[in-house]
């Protein structure tokens, strides 16, 4: 049953890594950057194809002994979450690449291309480790790149923003590590041995005291790396100063190592603490929504204002994680593909325009329409998807995830609803003081439209909005069984529990009831 | 108490002292050959020290296996030994080819600068292998006292008499506590044997015996620099010679922790509830002050000092811990530490010219582009200390930290990864000097210095296959400290496993 397709997947890129630093000149570091990212988005394709949408359980295993003495081992596999989490890493580190080739990325090419070659390895290797030590060694493994991505491309304040990147996340990462290390040796007892296999580890006996700190332990690492409100402070500096491509990956993928972690480990590791703390945590995604719309709203600066618009949206995915339901948390996966896809794409188009005008200010800009038209068309698509038009993808993850919250609470659906209406405010305001009106500035009138790269580099991501807007079956039919598990494991454990408790089972009773229907 | 004598009962075997006298004759040639040779033209005699280093190296190879205890007791030849011994020399050796074109460079008299690293990695292998207390004491003399010299043997250079003086009298000090702790522990146990140590300091201590255990705590927290006996490291490391400075944070370590963790985590264990409360408190001390004074430093040295310290902390914190797993945690510990930071000070020669020290973090702006592979060495080093995967330092905490939340030590480990997350501040700072920063110190071409390279490149493969593959080498820690315990080793490590 064994393949090599995730070990291929995953440690491809490193070899492109260190092929591309052998290159002698800059141009063939990128050729060569670009065809080595198209391999994992070769595989990450065939996977696609090849996924049994019938099966909840992990595909294209691979499991080998790495420190028998630790009971680490090096276990991979795939299910309907990580899935599509793959195809979106493997699809922006290609556009990106692709993208900075074009004038973004103006000096040392090849080891930006060598981070970013790197940096896939960390992301991929992230989505598909099942052993809690490599998803730990590849969670740490892709901060180094990033944190290199900001620091010497980046623009102003950047050696400042890749240290509090670095050092937010390595916090709560390493209180997570104590979390797993506790964890493993809570498992010894009930095991026999030592594993930091996650299959084992769900099985582990918990005290509710132990499992509250546990969970905290992991969730308070996945928090900050969401980022959750309010861990988010990183996040604005982060974004504003990384190059595109640096913010892209950050915006695109990385946030959603976050969530990802949530659905992955803290919420199957403890899913009675995750019920109890669904309100909380519903409650901090509903103040980060209204919160990040509200500072996107004012945000001078057309990066920074979509850095914020990231808290909003990310919000959306763990109001819909921790409404603990099929339609929650399948809009929740939905919803972080679709923030991958528009807000990298918004990434994108500020990013060609900061090459054209070397400013990002609003104020610098107005009636770009009648200047470059074929920016502002693709502009206009890009927003609306972000801003969830039916018949685009924004629409099917938001409308899921708010059918999710209102089965659990129907006040936090509300409540997030008015993030919405926020949203289109932020998005169609800033759009309307850059497109339309008078051409003010002088220099706005000679802008060069989308080269032919650009254009090459936002299609795919366009036909991406369209398809998953009008056609979601074939991602929704394949994430579905693996969600179902989860959410069936949560409520199955939380039914156990209830028996010693008749007050609360009735609760958990009527959530049921709300589930099934 | 009544002691029979007879020679005919000692156990004369001289395989466990044959690389001490490898290294000791090894010594005196390459000292005496200094008679003929012009203090300018040293190589050579590094290359000697080197062969040394390597025939003794192959000696040691023999040993792992031979578990006994040899000359009335006063050494043990175990895996434990045989495993400081291999670590030793290997560092050792790293330090010999670092110093071949410093030597040099620096103008340090070559005889006298090989022959007392010898010495001293001969005084380092016998607290190694030492069964009681007083060989402990004699291999740490032989060691302390060359490499007070080494300190000061850059002889016009201000900084480095200061640091000989300093060290020698701190040191003579710290000296003075454990020879009194070991007295006072004769006179409450009436021994000196390790190994009766262990049957007889049990129970409820006398105050005279704890007295002695806190003067030998006091006298090992000098020697490895714990948090308050730390004050000499700083000025000591930053101005002696550089190649100097890396052989006091490795081999100096690695041999006070081999003396420090054989008394207390193998036969000192009977009076443990005792100890391991001080113990905890001088390891949460000793990571904090060291990652947050390291925080301030602009000298590399000084930074790698407190640094230094701040390691010594963590290993500190498996100490605490106190079990078979936390020895062997320590072990592994060591091994990723010694390699990092060799190939780190390493790295720092490499930016030195004719003489010219360039150890501000300034210095190594732009590195990144005017030599990129002396760049990346020096950052897969540095990560490897802040302890990022797959590097060996991360594998190290890592086997710390969960020795000591295996002994349910959970605050302990949190202080400690806090501070983890502290030091990566400033192990990053030099990296975004090399990389983000432009125009700093120019460097002597890499290529004119084939050493150098081959003891930089060592480094940085070592702490990569240690922390990719670490099995072989946790099996060799367990396995060694397992035997210093007295038990028989672990064939296989699947007995772990159902």
């Amino acid at each position: 049953m064994s393949s090599y397709w995730l070990t291929a997947m995953v440690f491809l890129p490193l070899l492109g890594a260190a092929f591309v630093t052998l290159q002698s000149d800059e141009r063939a570091a990128w050729r060569s950057a670009f065809i080595f990212s198209l391999i994992p988005l070769a595989i990450s394709f065939y996977l696609f194809a090849a996924f049994d949408p019938h099966q909840a359980s992990y595909q294209f295993v691979e499991h080998y002994d790495w420190i028998p003495q630790f009971g680490v081992s090096y276990h991979m596999g795939v299910d309907g979450i990580s899935l599509f989490l793959l195809l979106l890493t493997t699809i922006l580190i290609s556009i990106s690449l692709l993208y900075s080739g074009g004038g973004d990325i103006g000096f040392r090419a090849r080891e930006f291309c060598f981070f970013m070659l790197l940096l896939e390895t960390g992301l991929l290797g992230t989505l598909v480790a099942v052993d809690l030590f490599l998803f730990y060694v590849f969670w740490e493994l892709m901060l180094i790149p990033m944190y290199f991505l900001i620091g010497i491309w980046g623009h102003g304040r950047k050696i400042y923003a890749a240290f509090k990147f670095i050092l937010y996340t390595m916090l709560g990462s390493l209180l997570m590590l104590v979390a797993i290390l506790y964890l493993v040796f809570k498992a010894r007892g009930s095991l026999g041995h030592l594993s930091f296999d996650l299959p084992d580890l769900m099985a582990v006996p918990l005290t509710m005291t132990e499992a509250r700190w546990l969970f905290a332990g992991f969730a308070l690492a996945f928090a900050i790396k969401v980022p959750m409100w309010p861990f988010h402070t990183w996040l604005p500096d982060a974004h504003t100063e990384a190059p595109t491509a640096g913010s892209v990956i950050l915006a695109g993928v990385m946030l959603k190592m976050g969530t990802y972690g949530f659905l992955r480990f803290a919420i199957p590791l403890f899913p009675d603490v995750a019920v109890e703390a669904a309100p909380i945590f519903m409650a901090l995604a509903v103040v980060g929504i209204v919160f990040g719309a509200l500072v996107a709203l004012v945000q001078p600066d057309l990066k920074r204002l979509v850095a914020y618009s990231s808290v909003s949206h990310l919000g959306f995915v763990v109001l819909g994680i921790f409404a603990l339901n099929p339609q929650g948390v399948e809009g929740a996966v939905y919803q972080m593909l679709n923030h991958g896809v528009s807000t990298g794409s918004l990434f994108l188009l500020v990013g060609m325009m900061y090459l054209r005008r070397h400013t990002r200010e609003i104020a610098e800009f107005g009636g770009l329409w009648h200047s470059i038209p074929i920016y502002a068309g693709i502009f206009m698509v890009v927003m609306l998807s972000s801003v969830g038009l039916p018949g685009l993808n924004g629409f099917v993850g938001e409308f899921l995830i708010l059918l999710g919250a209102y089965l659990h609470t129907w006040q936090a659906a509300a409540a997030a609803v008015t993030g919405l209406i926020l949203g289109a405010l932020y998005l169609f305001y800033a759009y309307e003081r850059v497109m339309f009106g008078p051409i003010t500035k002088e220099v706005n009138k000679s802008l060069p439209d989308l080269s032919g790269r650009e254009i090459a580099v936002m299609v795919p991501l366009l036909a991406l909005m369209f398809f998953m807007g009008f056609y979601p079956r074939p991602l929704l039919n394949r994430m579905e069984p693996s969600v179902m598990a989860l959410v069936q494991r949560t409520h199955a454990h939380v039914a156990r529990l209830d028996s010693r408790h008749p007050a609360q089972a009735m609760v958990a009773q009527l959530t049921r009831s709300a589930v099934l229907k | 108490m009544t002691n029979t004598f007879s020679l005919a009962a000692i156990n004369f075997d001289w395989r466990p002292i044959l690389p001490l006298l490898i290294v000791g004759c090894g010594a005196i040639i390459v000292l005496l050959s200094g008679v003929k040779v012009d203090d300018r033209d040293s190589e050579g005699l590094g290359w000697l020290s080197l062969l040394t280093i390597v025939i003794a190296f192959a000696a040691s190879l023999v040993l792992p296996g031979s578990q006994q205890v040899t000359f009335a007791g006063a050494l043990v030849a175990d895996d434990y030994t045989a495993f400081f011994y291999l670590t030793i020399l290997f560092a050792a050796a790293i330090i010999v080819l670092m110093s071949l074109d410093y030597v040099a460079d620096e103008a340090l008299p070559g005889a006298e600068y090989y022959s007392l690293v010898l010495f001293a990695t001969a005084g380092m292998m016998l607290m190694a292998a030492a069964g009681d207390l007083i060989i402990i004491f004699v291999g740490l003399e032989t060691m302390s006292i060359s490499v007070y010299i080494l300190a000061g043997l850059a002889r016009s250079n201000v900084r480095s008499n200061e640091a000989s003086l300093k060290y020698f009298l701190l040191g003579a000090f710290s000296t003075g506590f454990l020879l009194y702790g070991i007295a006072l522990v004769y006179g409450a146990t009436g021994t000196i044997k390790l190994h009766a140590l262990s049957t007889l300091a049990t129970g409820a201590p006398t105050p005279m015996l704890l007295m002695g255990v806190g003067l030998l705590l006091i006298g090992f927290g000098f020697k490895v620099a714990a948090v308050p006996f730390h004050m000499w490291t700083p000025d000591v490391y930053e101005g002696a010679p550089t190649s100097i400075t890396a052989f006091m944070a490795v081999g100096v370590k690695l041999a006070a922790f081999a003396a420090f963790l054989r008394v207390f985590l193998v036969h000192l264990l009977g009076v443990q509830t005792d100890w391991s409360m001080v113990l905890w408190v001088l390891a949460v001390l000793t990571m904090t002050t060291g990652n947050v004074v390291a925080l301030m430093q602009n000298n590399l040295k000084r930074m790698l000092a407190y640094s230094a310290i701040a390691h010594a902390g963590y290993i500190l914190v498996a100490m605490t811990a106190g079990s078979s797993v936390a020895g062997a945690a320590v072990l592994y510990y060591l091994l990723g530490y010694a390699f990092t930071n060799l190939g780190a000070f390493a790295v720092i020669i490499a930016l030195s010219r004719r003489g010219r020290a360039h150890e501000l973090i300034s210095d190594l702006r732009g590195l990144g582009t005017r030599e990129p592979a002396l760049a990346a060495s020096m950052a897969v080093l540095l990560f490897s200390l802040t302890g990022v995967p797959p590097l060996a330092g991360f594998v190290g905490k890592f086997s710390v930290f969960s020795a000591a939340l295996n002994a349910g030590y959970v605050w302990l480990v949190v202080i400690a990864v806090i501070n983890s997350v502290i030091s990566a501040y400033y192990y990053l700072r030099p990296i975004v000097a090399m990389y983000a920063d432009q125009g700093g110190a120019e460097v002597v071409r890499m290529r004119s210095r084939p050493a150098l390279i081959a003891a930089i490149a060592i480094a940085v493969i070592a702490t990569i296959v240690i922390g990719i593959y670490p099995q072989p080498y946790m099996t060799a820690s367990t396995d060694a400290f397992t035997s210093a315990l007295g038990k028989p080793p672990l064939a296989t490590t699947a007995s772990l496993r159902p």
